[in-house]
């Protein structure tokens, strides 16, 4: 195992409502849900493009979206996880990956390019780690200026923060590690830095491609770095904690439950299973029932949403 | 006497930052003569910004101001350096509005030069206009102005659109103080399109061709792309039926770009023979002799010459 402590610190529940968890607990049920469906659409041939699928690393985008409040959004190719955890529209996320018109980038974006203007998420280009640089210049735009900033389609975002989503692999990019996290540093820009380490670049793993760890490199640049799991109660107690004290930077060691692209499953016993744990801490701290009734309803909404959708 | 076009990027630049809210980006900009004069000796407080050396994260970062609707000037002080910095602005910011209805309204300012103006060689990649670079992607417009008037129109274009925009310069117009008018006649032998610095050496070329009984029509060439923008519909198709061995497209990039482009273009449209002539096919070296520049007056005449006597 990458990162074997997967145990939750003593006490770190307090930290956070009933209402908090149930609602953490209940943005992963939508994103484990919705992508369940899709892996069985593009199994059963309904997706004539690569498609790819955040089944596994649901805990990230849940955990992140419930402290970082309506962030600019700025993710790569494997991004249905903070789409669905920041509100976007579900019914516009399964007609994209129909290509379908009326889908969130009308047939343009596919599953690796999906955004939402009413959500602030910016969709993604397709080069590894493009999306960095931008958001370190998206926020560079709101933040080098004494007066008020609209964006280039007139939108205030005075004083947004900005989220800027890498995989462990496009974290490797020069123009990432070496070119955009620096600068941003340098210039102290509010940017949050999250790196969804699942420890493979298709089937490559990271000891394979490198000796370093991102968070080191972070560190050395002089922001506030971390290494963890993807424990979501860990995950929002550090952004709490943190509050606000930008640039930062996460790699949070998670698990891809399913192929680089597709809906099938690699082969292999997978290194846990994030769903599965964060349901036991749930029943450790007497929310069972209502833990049960939120996956419950969840699934069946999600699944009445594929159902409709699939008849169109 | 009119106004530098130093002087006029400078201005220009100086009433972005401090009056819109604009944004100058770039490497070394406040050093080593402001990049030649053109930039504003501003601070960081007023949006001159210094980024690091890092070229691809530069034109991202470029990008991502654009999308915050600071419609940043991102200067790259040599256009080989283009093939570094174009990854984001022709994959992102030139797709943006097409793929996700969000403009990036860039103003790429993209610096050349070579040692046509009596400057020094430098070398295999840097030198040169790179604006073919762009011209194969959609999504972006692509100019070469060298004159204060063209540059005016060029950034009065920019603010009215919500587009990125290529802006090819060439250090040989920046001391330039006059307008470059096309030359018309009503029969000629042959048709000159130049673009860039070019278009000061078929000038010169021109001159020399005519003390010798061969008329040459010159059509200065602004837009690259979208070509339509030129707003000279009339005037080439005037200038190329009456030109007896038809055109040349004149550049300083490859001819295997902009300039065959144009030339297939030209040649499908008003159904006459346009050749294009830009840098040899071959790599630049440093020495003097190994140097591969823009077409001189010198290779003009003797393109024409081919051309009429072959």
């Amino acid at each position: 195992m990458r990162f074997k402590n997967t145990k939750i610190i003593p006490g770190i529940y307090e930290n956070f409502t009933e209402n908090e968890n149930l609602e953490m607990f209940e943005k992963i049920c939508k994103i484990r849900y919705f992508e369940l469906n899709a892996a069985e659409a593009n199994i059963n041939g309904l997706m004539k493009m690569p498609v790819y699928l955040s089944l596994g690393q649901e805990s990230i985008p849940a955990a992140i979206s419930m402290v970082l409040k309506e962030p600019l959004v700025f993710a790569q190719h494997r991004a249905h996880g903070y789409y669905i955890a920041f509100g976007g529209n579900l019914e516009s996320l399964v007609d994209e990956l129909l290509h379908r018109r009326t889908g969130c980038a009308k047939g343009m974006g596919g599953s690796a390019s999906i955004h939402s203007l009413e959500k602030g998420m910016y969709g993604h280009d397709g080069l590894m780690g493009s999306q960095i640089p931008i958001a370190v210049g998206m926020a560079l735009g709101i933040n080098y200026t004494n007066k008020k900033v609209y964006d280039s389609l007139g939108k205030d975002i005075n004083k947004k923060r900005i989220l800027a989503v890498m995989g462990d692999a496009s974290a490797e990019e020069d123009y990432v590690i070496g070119g955009a996290i620096p600068w941003a540093a340098r210039h102290k820009l509010p940017i949050l830095f999250i790196c969804e380490d699942n420890n493979l670049s298709i089937l490559t793993e990271v000891k394979v491609r490198r000796n370093w760890k991102t968070s080191d490199v972070a560190r050395a640049y002089g922001m506030n770095a971390v290494e963890m799991p993807d424990n979501p109660w860990l995950i929002m107690d550090y952004l709490k904690k943190l509050k606000y004290d930008l640039p930062a930077f996460m790699n949070i060691y998670t698990v891809r439950a399913i192929r680089h692209q597709g809906g099938k499953r690699d082969d292999g016993k997978l290194e846990w299973n994030r769903f599965k744990l964060t349901k036991r801490e749930l029943c450790k701290i007497g929310l069972e029932k209502k833990m049960k009734e939120i996956e419950n309803e969840t699934r069946e909404k999600i699944n009445k949403l594929w159902e409709s959708k699939l008849k169109e | 006497m009119a106004e530098k076009l130093k002087d006029t990027i400078k201005r220009i630049s100086k009433k972005h930052l401090l009056e819109n809210n604009g944004l100058l980006l770039g490497q070394c900009l406040t050093a080593v003569g402001w990049v030649g004069g053109t930039v504003p000796e501003l601070k960081e407080k007023d949006g001159i910004i210094e980024l690091s050396m890092a070229d691809v994260a530069g034109g991202g970062i470029a990008v991502g101001a654009a999308l915050a609707g600071r419609r940043p000037i991102y200067v790259v002080r040599f256009q080989g350096f283009q093939w570094y910095n174009a990854v984001e602005i022709v994959n992102y910011a030139a797709k943006s509005k097409e793929m996700w209805g969000r403009p990036c309204p860039l103003f790429v300012r993209s610096i050349a030069m070579d040692a046509g103006g009596g400057e020094r060689s430098i070398g295999p990649v840097a030198s040169g206009s790179h604006h073919g670079i762009y011209t194969r992607m959609p999504g972006i417009p692509v100019c070469a102005p060298m004159t204060s008037k063209e540059y005016k129109s060029v950034w009065k274009y920019f603010m009215n659109h919500d587009d990125p925009i290529y802006v090819s310069e060439h250090r040989r117009g920046w001391d330039l103080d006059f307008e470059m008018e096309d030359k018309i006649y009503k029969k000629a032998e042959i048709t000159l399109f130049p673009i860039s610095s070019t278009r000061l050496n078929a000038i010169e070329a021109s001159e020399k061709l005519e003390k010798e009984g061969i008329k040459c029509n010159i059509i200065h060439l602004l837009w690259l792309k979208p070509f339509e923008l030129n707003k000279k519909d009339n005037e080439i198709k005037y200038s190329l039926l009456n030109s007896k061995f038809g055109g040349i497209i004149i550049d300083g990039d490859y001819e295997n770009s902009i300039s065959k482009c144009i030339a297939y273009d030209l040649m499908h449209k008003y159904n006459k023979k346009v050749h294009a002539l830009g840098l040899e096919e071959r790599t630049a070296g440093f020495a003097p002799h190994l140097d591969n520049l823009p077409p001189s007056a010198k290779r003009i005449e003797s393109k024409v010459k081919e051309i009429i006597f072959k």
